[in-house]
């Protein structure tokens, strides 16, 4: 009785085994960084796209999250040799140590979001037109602004944030060619992802001198600057997630980076087998970047600024506007 | 002209708001250190303290709580500072960096395990903050001109916590310099072995200092999380405990001078924020890093120039040792 138990239980986990398999050639994984995968921004976009993917599909996407700088290379090398075989990297900080376990593992496929720089036959970069997106919410804030004086803060003084601040500069001058930007970078090293307080400061020093609509593109800093806008009474834009909830009534709209599209992509193309290496920028066109409407600053949004932004979004898809790309120059010509 | 006054008076507003941790925490220093346990976990104590109170008061929705709670914790945590240095004769320094990389940590792995949210703690309603008291006839005041500005923007407008920090400092004054437990702080600080013989405990002394310093670290916390900024970030200190720290050297151990550094610091860091892409004349636009990079370099040129030689108490990183 026993031996026929045992052989029953065996026989249903070979059958279950061999149709896991079929369904599931391929074994996906994906290395959050330091945010944390609930950040309620950059990390938390990607989650949204992984669960997507094992939602549709029923296969489990191995996950880890970092928590100090050195376990990004150890994570990423222990999902290869744990199986993974196409293994997902979350932001900028991750691009050495993928580059390096890419090379490791060729015949495993990688890919890496937020990085464009990177050269490997096994590796898919992908990378967004976060200028195209900036400028969609500057035309917002340039409408949406009573003094006709905008602010910008920044988190670490990068090409990436430049990026940012100098599409946002192109649609504010677009809507409003005598409006004022000011513009405040927070730091120099990583710790300026990280200064709420500093963030605050830096928002309330742009509202002292008149600005009433201040856009952030600085992570965990940006909390600082959506806050001191609210205790202004004035507004704020949001970025990577859509972070109109965080202060209701006092975010105007906020900057759509759809992570969850680049992660869902990386596994889906994986599965299917069209995964390639190289590559991926997404703009506009692409549903990689976009503007965010929803009930909580409906009221914010008049059918002006609406129709404003939604005329731009047009302008860029047909290419009658082109936003520069600082990363392209190295300057900003607005 | 009167554009420029209003950009100076509000300056000086924001100089306020940044130097009050940094107060704070140069007051609990001072206490600490005259008598003669260097504390550089001024850092991990003002962490640990952000996290409570952003934790207390996103769970309760009280800001009191979360002071109370970030007062708690900090002195647990000089606590344990004060029973390796005093209690076991530990090295100061070495206490004090490991409560620092203890409170990195810790704070992150139990913000993750509470809230999920990569560290950070919930952002903070209106009602579970500190917020700025409007002083009687402010906005009237205002309309007065030159003066009235000085009240409006300077005087009226702050959180309770920044009148704590400044009323701390005077209070630190009064015990340090007029009254008998001062005196004795000071002594062991300077001379253990004095205070030992006229009878009066070493180890009673610092670590009733221990425990102030930990009362002040708990205010300078709360007020990161709770009164200017609206939740707990990692890392939300940024340094301010080492500066601070600085301060105290800068105002040579003393309550005022101390306080005038921290004010520089805070005045510093003020107009680096608003300098930033600002056209000067003549000069032109100054780069971000130049920017950035004034204050360190300010300190450094005054401490060379300025400030005399800096006399730490004399007893500072010793252990007491009754018996050698």
């Amino acid at each position: 009785m026993k031996f026929v138990k045992t052989l029953a239980i065996a026989a249903v986990s070979a059958v279950g085994f061999a149709t896991m398999v079929q369904a599931a050639d391929i074994k996906p994984a994906v290395i959050y960084d330091m945010g944390g995968k609930f950040d309620k921004s950059f990390n938390e976009g990607v989650y949204n796209g992984v669960k997507k993917f094992t939602d549709e599909t029923g296969i489990d996407v191995m996950e880890f999250e970092v928590t100090n700088e050195t376990q990004r290379e150890q994570a990423m090398r222990r999902m290869a040799e744990r199986g993974a075989t196409v293994i997902l990297g979350v932001g900028f900080a991750q691009a050495d140590a993928i580059s390096k376990v890419a090379a490791e593992y060729p015949d495993k496929q990688f890919s890496i979001i937020d990085v464009s720089w990177l050269d490997a036959p096994n590796l898919r970069q992908y990378s967004f037109k976060e200028h195209e997106g900036s400028y969609l919410v500057g035309v917002a804030a340039a409408l949406a602004s009573e003094t006709g004086k905008v602010g910008f803060v920044g988190g670490m003084d990068i090409p990436l944030i430049r990026k940012f601040a100098c599409g946002y500069v192109g649609g504010v001058k677009a809507a409003n060619g005598n409006a004022d930007v000011y513009q405040n970078m927070t730091g120099t090293t990583p710790s300026a992802w990280n200064d709420p307080g500093k963030g605050a400061e830096l928002a309330k020093s742009q509202i002292d001198r008149g600005a009433d609509v201040v856009y952030h593109a600085a992570g965990g800093t940006g909390l600082g600057v959506i806050q001191a806008a609210a205790d202004a009474g004035k507004l704020a834009i949001g970025v990577d997630s859509n972070q109109n909830g965080l202060a209701p009534g006092s975010v105007l709209t906020s900057m759509l980076k759809r992570v969850d599209v680049a992660a869902y992509e990386t596994f889906k193309d994986a599965m299917e087998g069209k995964f390639t290496s190289g590559l991926q920028a997404l703009g506009i066109a692409e549903g990689g970047v976009d503007w965010a409407l929803d009930e909580n600053n409906a009221s914010l949004i008049t059918a002006d600024i609406k129709a404003a932004v939604e005329k731009a979004r047009k302008d860029i898809l047909s290419g009658a506007v082109t936003v520069h790309n600082y990363e392209s120059t190295s300057s900003c010509p607005y | 002209m009167a554009d420029l006054w209003m950009q100076f008076l509000l300056t000086l507003d924001a100089t306020l708001r940044v130097a009050t941790p940094l107060i704070l925490c140069a007051m609990a220093g001072l206490f600490s250190e005259r008598s003669g346990i260097i504390d550089i976990s001024l850092e991990g104590k003002m962490l640990m303290a952000a996290f409570a109170a952003g934790t207390l008061a996103a769970l309760t929705g009280s800001a009191i709580a979360g002071l109370a709670g970030a007062i708690l914790v900090s002195v647990m945590f000089s606590l344990i500072h004060g029973f390796a240095c005093i209690t076991h004769k530990g090295n100061q320094v070495i206490s004090g960096l490991a409560i620092n990389i203890l409170a990195s940590g810790l704070t992150v792995t139990l913000g993750i395990a509470i809230f999920a949210k990569g560290g950070q703690t919930p952002m903070l309603s209106r009602e579970a903050r500190f917020s700025s008291i409007e002083l009687p006839f402010a906005e009237a005041a205002g309309a007065i001109p030159v003066i009235g500005p000085i009240y409006k923007e300077i005087i009226s407008g702050h959180n309770i916590l920044v009148w704590c920090a400044l009323i701390a400092v005077w209070i630190t004054s009064f015990i340090i310099f007029k009254t008998a437990f001062g005196l004795r702080l000071r002594a062991v600080g300077e001379k253990p072995e004095a205070v030992d013989t006229a009878g009066i405990s070493v180890s009673g002394l610092r670590y009733r200092a221990v425990i102030i310093a930990g009362i002040l670290c708990g205010i300078a916390g709360a007020y990161l999380s709770v009164a200017h900024g609206a939740g707990f970030g990692r890392e939300m200190t940024a340094g301010k405990g080492y500066i601070a720290l600085a301060a105290l050297i800068f105002g040579n151990w003393r309550p005022v001078p101390a306080l005038a550094a921290c004010l520089m610091f805070g005045f510093l860091d003020a107009v680096a924020a608003r300098l930033q892409g600002v056209e000067v004349p003549v000069i032109g636009q100054i780069p971000t890093d130049l920017i950035l990079v004034l204050p360190y370099v300010l300190t450094v040129i005054l401490l060379a120039g300025f400030i005399g030689k800096a006399t730490p108490p004399h007893a500072i990183g010793r252990p007491y040792v009754k018996e050698r």
